[in-house]
């Protein structure tokens, strides 16, 4: 199971917890990750990334085993701790705005 | 007995105020989306339980919102929650604007104008502004940053872009106002389903009579002194145009400066600031059962964005314009300074016409008497970016 943290507007806007759990097939990465995400929470399209370029959106990281994955390859595999579910990836709204 | 509903969008969330039509005690409901940007929040004419909300975030983007019960519960269209995801085609897209570039409709995503003068793509930003059909409630049109304008046909479930506008040929020419280039206008003409005015800041004013596929620029008469060409066919910064349903060849527009007046459906404009304090503003809106009562609320200027001299003032004219009073009466006349955006005012459509607008400041205040006196509905809400009001018999 892979363990992800969802921002607090978001996490409204899915009717989920501050965790959600998502089954995921090897490997593991921030696409098939998002892809499950979405895919078990169609509300959500569009919020994380763009809706047609898949570009993550500006104003959102995306954290994992006190690393910044923003800029990582989407298909890149993501850490062992994460694809294990010991670790969550964090999905974290960046502090700026009122 | 009949009832209103005023739909506010606040930079924090939608509230829904209700009351009988005395228009004297409100029942506040919200904050809906608390903590999003909601631009928008109208309902359907043809369905009054069916509500439109346009729900924006610099973090997460657009979504849309419906309501099928006015606006006691509130789903994606598609996507209602706690809805088992089924095998079929995909959901959730619902907020999902593309810029339509296909062979048979689109045209080449041309570029437009940025702010420092060179050409910039197209990026969508947000929906400024919801029209709902006058006739179907699963038809509503969007108009959005950067400016285009869309159509839903399945209640917000799908968007397709009538993009025979910004393929109109000016569009390189169409630039960005201060607050974005934005399409915050749209008018449907009751008398011809085939019609339909828009307004995009800062291009100018369009219109089509064929139902969207080929517009005009109806900005002949417009003077704006800051575009290098004052009399140009687009390039305008209109902020807003209003008309009574009754009169549909009667247009009336806030420009950035100037308000204007067309009663030939915007084939020509004629100045009607006549003796307004300052004819810089947002909001123009034309009285229900009077077409020549029309109503604005003078902000000091492009540079100073709240009304003059700490007070605030709607004027009313009852000639159709040139000729303005100012309606104090219940509203503060001392150290105010607050603005009030270009959807921020509507009408009603009782006996008594109620005239409603919020402001900056979080206030949104009601008149039951054509603008003669004001009360205030609530003080201290966010910042309102728009108001709309049903009336419910």
């Amino acid at each position: 199971m892979i363990r992800v943290l969802l921002p607090p507007h978001l996490r409204t806007l899915a009717h989920a917890g501050t965790e959600v759990t998502l089954e995921v097939a090897s490997p593991v990465t921030l696409r098939s990750v998002l892809d499950a995400l979405e895919e078990r929470y169609p509300m959500l399209r569009g919020t994380i990334r763009d809706h047609v370029t898949q570009e993550r959106r500006p104003f959102l990281r995306f954290f994992a085993c006190e690393q910044d994955l923003s800029h990582e390859p989407v298909d890149s595999p993501l850490p062992e701790a994460v694809a294990s579910g010991a670790e969550p990836l964090v999905v974290l709204g960046a502090i700026a705005g009122g | 007995m009949s009832k209103v509903r005023v739909l506010v969008g606040t930079r924090k969330g939608a509230f829904i105020l209700t009351a009988d039509g005395k228009r004297e005690k409100w029942d506040v409901s919200g904050p809906h989306f608390a903590g999003w940007e909601m631009y928008h929040v109208k309902g359907s004419p043809a369905d009054p339980n069916r509500l439109y909300a346009s729900q924006s975030s610099g973090w997460f983007g657009q979504l849309i919102q419906r309501s099928d019960d006015g606006g006691k519960t509130w789903h994606q269209p598609g996507t209602p929650p706690g809805e088992t995801v089924a095998p079929g085609p995909p959901k959730g897209m619902s907020n999902k604007f593309v810029y339509d570039v296909s062979a048979e409709t689109g045209k080449p995503l041309t570029t437009h104008q940025f702010y420092d003068g060179t050409q910039h793509p197209w990026e969508f930003k947000r929906v400024w502004h919801l029209e709902p059909s006058l006739t179907d409630p699963d038809t509503v049109f969007a108009g959005v940053e950067d400016a285009a304008l869309f159509r839903s046909t399945d209640g917000g479930e799908n968007w397709k872009e009538l993009s025979g506008l910004r393929g109109h040929g000016t569009g390189p020419m169409w630039q960005p106002g201060a607050g974005g280039m934005c399409l915050h206008t749209i008018i449907l003409d009751p008398s011809n389903p085939e019609r339909i005015f828009i307004a995009i800041s800062a291009a100018g004013a369009f219109r089509t009579d064929d139902g969207g596929k080929s517009w005009t620029p109806i900005n002949r008469g417009l003077y704006s002194k800051y575009i290098p060409n004052p009399t140009a066919e687009v390039g305008h910064c209109v902020h807003h145009v209003a008309m009574n349903p009754s009169r549909p060849g009667v247009l009336f527009m806030q420009k950035h400066w100037d308000v204007m007046r067309s009663d030939n459906a915007g084939d020509s404009w004629q100045k009607i600031s006549g003796n307004l304090p300052t004819d810089f503003g947002f909001v123009i809106d034309v009285h229900t059962h009077e077409p020549e009562t029309v109503y604005v609320v003078p902000i000091k200027s492009d540079a100073e964005h709240f009304v003059p001299d700490g007070k605030l003032r709607v004027f009313r004219s009852r000639t159709g314009g040139n000729e303005w009073e100012p309606l104090t009466k219940g509203l503060p006349q001392s150290n105010c300074y607050v603005n009030v955006l270009r959807d921020a005012m509507a009408v009603d459509s009782l006996d008594e016409c109620g005239i409603y607008f919020g402001t900056s400041g979080g206030q949104v205040y009601a008149s039951a008497d054509a603008g003669d006196s004001w009360n205030p509905i609530v003080r201290d809400l966010p910042a309102v970016l728009s108001v709309e009001v049903q009336t419910l018999t």
